[in-house]
């Protein structure tokens, strides 16, 4: 990232910032803005907030839409992404001052791995955390997925409001042959778009746990071994190998048939609850720590470790690819970590491309990130 | 609140798809102070329409007579028939000029979040005509998205039992005047799938 500009997103009204490679500290106070600059950027490579999941809260109180501009370095190309925020509206994005195009269009061009207080949910929060965590981490792979889940959702919206109002006639009286063949539609493209979906979280569970794990040791090297395992809908009629590290590569076409045949074998029970039973969407990724999964048993420090390990993982894992250096953005975490940890991030970030690092006080930072350093004040940031 | 008529005109205005109540009072005033001619050729169309204007009995495309102008055109090929969701479709398959069939029209896609199932649609007229017209070949020209492709899926099914039809869909891919480098992964993989030889 080469420079950012900020115009009524959040807390700001306009910011200009000059980015250079290597780490950037941006300190000041409590609720100044510092985190709201992360999550901009945040915006620009996943097109959505860690924070919030709707865009309404993202342009600044009064004002009915919010501009994020970003000119990043990929692969020796220079690009300068531009996003209008208008909730309510579709959003617009535009590369190099070129058409005005799809926001989908821009994923891709920056990739980053964001460590913030929020991520302590991914051990102690709902399925869908780790869900979205999996996701999010899918379309930095690779950004033809954020097409595929915005399909397998609509197509499960569909066929939900099927299987209720299917359902309800079922119980009435005599089944309507109608709803019945076109839950056989719903079910087919459910099961292909669940494929796709379902395969590429399976692989990318496979390559990202022995990085998680890895980076566990790192950080508590006198813990107890983890795993960190996929948990699919599909139970035992998943084939062997998938989603584990070495093993057998999942395969969509494959999956497709499962995930049908799992369908077949639930319809009478989706019918009378009038929801979908199997399926990416019910899937979790289960953290183990020793033999008790972490959810529920690991303390409080062995949950930020956890937590930890997975935006690490996600982070090594990202690099050992192609498609440029993702930025590291470490939003308020030095402070929530023990000596050891902060030393183990610490020792990352330094060796990161671009890492953004944001504090209260001077005191929280490590020694090796300081780098360029940035005062936020109220409505500002100056070079300090 | 306007008296009597006013307020009357306003509300009926309000009841129009897009318009809301500022557009209705602006338009109601605008009526006002129109000239009468021009109001008389407004009414005059508005009458028109809604006796004049009506589905054709084949295809359920929008029809000034009981069989609307293409149906009734004795040089289209009638062992072609197009599947279109609505009649703006018929008319943007039309502008090609590349087809030279006949259509039916759905009046839809399968929507069960609207509460549209095949019974909304016109499928059992389309059963009827394939089994009262020659038709060789169905090509389905559903909007490519997830309701689109689902009732491409329906019908699939549904003509699959229909002996020597051939059933065929819309090949989706690249817009023109595109780069390659910046089609999308979607659109790119479906375009490499509908792919066919030169
Ligand atoms: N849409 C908005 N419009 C105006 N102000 C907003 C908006 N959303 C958030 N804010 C303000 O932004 C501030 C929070 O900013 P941010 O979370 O970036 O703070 P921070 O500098 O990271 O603080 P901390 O050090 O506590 O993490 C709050 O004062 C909040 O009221
Ligand atoms: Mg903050
Ligand atoms: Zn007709």
């Amino acid at each position: 990232m080469r420079h950012l500009q900020v115009t009524d997103f959040r807390s700001w009204e306009h910011v200009d910032l000059p980015l250079e490679p290597g780490p950037t500290v941006l300190v000041g106070p409590n609720g100044r803005g510092k985190t709201n600059l992360l999550e901009a950027i945040g915006y620009v490579a996943t097109l959505g907030s860690h924070r919030v999941s709707t865009d309404a809260p993202l342009v600044r109180h009064g004002r009915g839409r919010a501009l994020v501009r970003l000119a990043v370095v990929n692969e020796g190309r220079e690009l300068t992404v531009e996003l209008e925020i208008t909730p309510g509206k579709a959003n617009r994005a535009r590369v190099n001052r070129g058409a005005v195009g799809r926001p989908r269009d821009v994923l891709g061009i920056l990739r980053t791995v964001l460590f913030s207080p929020e991520d302590l949910a991914l051990v102690r929060g709902d399925p869908g955390e780790r869900r979205r965590f999996l996701d999010d981490l899918l379309v930095q792979r690779a950004p033809r997925f954020a097409g595929v889940r915005g399909d397998y959702e609509k197509v499960l919206r569909q066929r939900n409001a099927l299987l209720k109002t299917a359902g309800k006639k079922r119980s009435g009286s005599r089944d309507d042959p109608y709803a019945l063949s076109t839950l056989d539609v719903w079910d087919n493209h459910l099961a292909t778009a669940g494929a796709q979906l379902l395969a590429a979280r399976l692989n990318l569970v496979a390559d990202l746990a022995p990085h998680a794990s890895a980076a566990y040791a790192g950080v508590a090297p006198d813990s107890r071994p983890t795993r960190v395992e996929y948990r699919s809908s599909l139970g035992g009629a998943l084939p062997e190998g998938y989603g584990r590290p070495g093993g057998e590569r999942a395969e969509p076409e494959k999956l497709a048939q499962i995930l049908l045949d799992a369908l077949g074998e639930s319809r009478a029970t989706e019918l009378e609850r009038g929801v979908s039973m199997v399926g990416p969407h019910r899937d979790d990724l289960d953290l183990v720590l020793g033999e008790a999964p972490a959810k529920g048993y690991a303390s409080h420090g062995e949950s930020w470790s956890f937590a930890l390990a997975l935006r690490l993982g996600s982070y090594e894992l990202l690099r050992a690819e192609s498609g440029g250096e993702p930025v590291l953005l470490l939003d308020d975490v030095f402070a929530e970590l023990d000596r050891r940890r902060r030393a183990r991030l610490a020792e990352v970030a330094a060796s990161a491309e671009q890492v953004l690092v944001t504090a209260a006080v001077d005191e929280d930072v490590p020694g090796e990130l300081k780098g360029t350093r940035f005062a936020v004040s109220e409505g500002e940031v100056r070079r300090a | 609140m306007y008296e009597g008529v006013v307020q009357d005109l306003i509300d009926e205005l309000g009841r129009l798809p897009g318009i809301g109540p500022k557009s209705a009072q602006r338009i109601a005033f605008h009526l006002l102070a129109t000239d009468p001619a021009d109001i008389g050729r407004l009414q005059d169309v508005l009458g028109k329409v809604r006796e004049g204007v009506q589905f054709c009995e084949i295809c359920g495309n929008v029809s000034e007579q009981e069989k609307c102008r293409i149906c009734r055109d004795s040089r289209r090929d009638t062992s072609l028939l197009c599947v279109v969701e609505e009649p703006k479709d018929v008319l943007a398959v039309e502008r090609t000029r590349e087809f030279r069939g006949r259509y039916h029209v759905l009046g839809g896609s399968l929507d069960p979040l609207s509460g549209v199932g095949p019974d909304q649609l016109r499928m059992r007229e389309l059963l009827a005509r394939l089994g009262a017209e020659e038709v060789s070949e169905v090509i389905i020209a559903t909007d490519p998205n997830t309701e689109g492709e689902a009732t491409a899926t329906y019908l699939v099914r549904m003509l699959r039992d229909f002996p020597g039809l051939r059933v065929t869909r819309l090949a989706s891919g690249l817009p023109m005047g595109g780069d390659l480098e910046f089609a999308d992964e979607l659109t790119l993989g479906r375009a490499l799938s509908g792919r066919r030889a030169l």
